[in-house]
């Protein structure tokens, strides 16, 4: 490459990097405005004119949000929902896809194209029978009727099957000879050797589980039972709408996914990209 | 090697069990059901006549049907082709930065995708606020004027849209990212020692080893618009859904506020067909992707 060419390259680079900066800061502008709003005591928020930065920051509007709304509940609600689906989940999905990796039995590959299949089925077709089905059993307004429609995730056993198999056959034949049994095999082999697959995918399970609106948002009709997901939009004040409150309240619901993502940003990204169909 | 094969059956079924057991009933009786009850003029909760192809032959003289379906296809169509075009820019713009540097810039785009539905809204909502909210200024300071964007029924869905590509972008962006970085450098350098233009560059090399990606990206974002329901849903709380009806929401309406079940499952099988189809399709596009990098 010529001087000449080397340095309109350079410098076209260089606007085009600052092009994407520059879109990435109006990206995320509007989760910034969302979270200094909420930093904002009430007369401030409804100011006729745009203002960065609050000018008494103040965290009236958490601590009204905590105790004039049963945020705490429906906390509490939304962790016992996303931990219970993501051990569950990533359990039976680790055992099946562990089953049908390495043991040869009847019907796997029925099973195998079954699980593929479902993964084309839109769930959201379902929620009319989803509803009937934990009426029947008696789970509305349940944490378990929150959690059964969503411990399947067809995708977490497509990966780990797909893992299981890389994981090379001198291992087992290893183990076999040593008379371990499967169970030894799968715990003491497999899935130690598989730990980063396993938390990347418990993240994206528990961050899709925390997010989830459809299926709770229909399955729960008493206040005290709701998901934060779904409180934060469900209740309205009699006398007004407290926007502050509702974007504190807003933040408190997205911290700790927004959390998860910060601290785990690798293991996030990897575990979005093999659910794609997608080796990162 | 030896294998007893009976105790692997056995330890097979015990590992499968606890999945299928769940899969049984959670998932495949209710879509048996969903398909049942379609034939049926049954409430939410309760038994049905068997009516036959009843509540299919309605749909069709159905105008909020047609409405719901025309809405859900508008939508697709604001939603799919130029959230693709977006994240692919974005996703070219953040390959060309290294280290730290690119993880913030790429933090900064994904971020909207990892929070709830509910959070995007509030934001959203917000921010376009009639009154008060930021943009409305700058709409007053660019002299256009206000718009009452989720209450008007020319704007609802296009805002909307916007709203879902800015939630939904930055996991494109990631599979885009994926593509980019998966092209041998030594491609691009050959074409810079051709002298290559950028442009040319793009067009020759990356927009076509880039193309199993963004066809993958395109139907996921297909099948994932087609399910649109959470966020008209609440941008339409005090405004006037029945103008913005999409498929899964008259599902909702159906079922969960007319108590109509068999009618509403009959929608719901259409949406499922639907979905179904395009998810072969997407299936198919993306063997034939891995078959080509191998």
């Amino acid at each position: 490459m010529n001087a000449m060419a080397a340095q309109r390259w350079n410098f076209w680079g260089g606007i085009i990097t600052a092009l994407t900066l520059v879109w990435a800061i109006l990206w995320a502008f509007p989760l910034y405005w969302g979270v200094i709003s909420s930093l904002k005591p009430d007369d401030e928020v409804i100011r006729p004119y745009i203002e960065l930065w609050p000018e008494t920051p103040t965290l009236e509007n958490y601590i009204s949000a905590l105790t004039t709304t049963q945020i705490g509940a429906w906390y509490v609600n939304s962790v016992a929902v996303a931990v219970g689906v993501t051990i569950i989940t990533i359990f039976i999905s680790m055992l099946c896809g562990y089953a049908i990796s390495q043991l040869r039995f009847p019907g796997r590959i029925v099973l195998w194209w079954l699980i593929l299949a479902s993964f084309m089925v839109p769930t959201s077709a379902l929620i009319i029978n989803h509803f009937v089905l934990v009426a029947n059993l008696g789970l509305l307004n349940s944490w378990a009727g929150i959690m059964l429609p969503q411990l399947i995730h067809p995708v977490i056993i497509i990966v780990y099957k797909q893992f299981f198999d890389q994981v090379p056959k001198d291992f087992r034949e290893a183990a076999v000879m040593d008379n371990a049994s499967e169970f030894g095999i799968l715990f003491k082999i497999y899935m130690p050797m598989n730990w980063g697959v396993t938390t990347a995918l418990s993240i994206v399970c528990f961050i899709w589980t925390w997010n989830a609106f459809l299926w709770p948002f229909l399955s729960v009709t008493r206040t005290e039972m709701m998901t934060i997901t779904v409180g934060i939009t469900q209740v309205n004040d009699a006398f007004g709408v407290y926007y502050a409150r509702q974007l504190s309240a807003a933040v408190l619901a997205g911290l700790p996914v927004a959390l998860a993502y910060l601290f785990f940003q690798r293991r996030v990204t990897e575990a979005i990209t093999l659910s794609a169909g997608i080796k990162g | 090697m030896l294998r007893n094969s009976r105790t692997e059956r056995l330890v097979a079924l015990v590992l499968v069990a606890p999945f299928l057991a769940i899969y049984l009933l959670a998932f495949v009786y209710p879509t048996v059901q969903m398909f049942r009850i379609s034939f049926t003029d049954a409430p939410l909760i309760g038994a049905g006549r068997w009516v036959g192809l009843d509540n299919y032959l309605r749909l069709d003289n159905d105008p909020m049907f047609r409405r719901a379906l025309w809405n859900t296809a508008y939508f697709v169509l604001m939603t799919v082709v130029p959230g693709t075009l977006i994240a692919l820019l974005i996703a070219l713009g953040v390959s060309r930065l290294k280290g730290r540097f690119q993880a913030i810039v790429l933090a900064l785009f994904f971020l909207p995708y990892i929070l709830p539905v509910s959070v995007v809204y509030l934001i959203w909502d917000w921010t376009l606020n009639f009154q008060f909210g930021i943009a409305m200024h700058v709409l007053d300071w660019l002299g256009i004027p206000r718009v009452p964007v989720f209450k008007s029924r020319v704007w609802f869905l296009p805002a909307v849209a916007g709203v879902t590509i800015w939630w939904t972008a930055g996991f494109s962006i990631l599979l885009f990212l994926a593509g980019l970085r998966s092209i041998p450098v030594e491609i691009y350098e050959a074409a810079a020692l051709d002298n290559s233009t950028r442009w040319t560059t793009f067009r020759r090399i990356t927009w076509p080893l880039l193309w199993p990606i963004t066809s993958l990206v395109f139907t996921i974002q297909l099948i994932l618009q087609l399910k649109i329901f959470d966020q008209v849903y609440l941008f339409s709380i005090g405004g006037r859904p029945n103008d913005n009806m999409v498929l899964v929401y008259y599902v909702f309406q159906k079922a969960f506020q007319q108590n109509q079940g068999g009618r509403a499952a009959a929608v719901a099988v259409t949406l499922f067909v639907l979905v179904v189809v395009v998810s072969v399709l997407q299936f198919q596009l993306l063997r034939f992707a891995e078959r080509r990098r191998r």
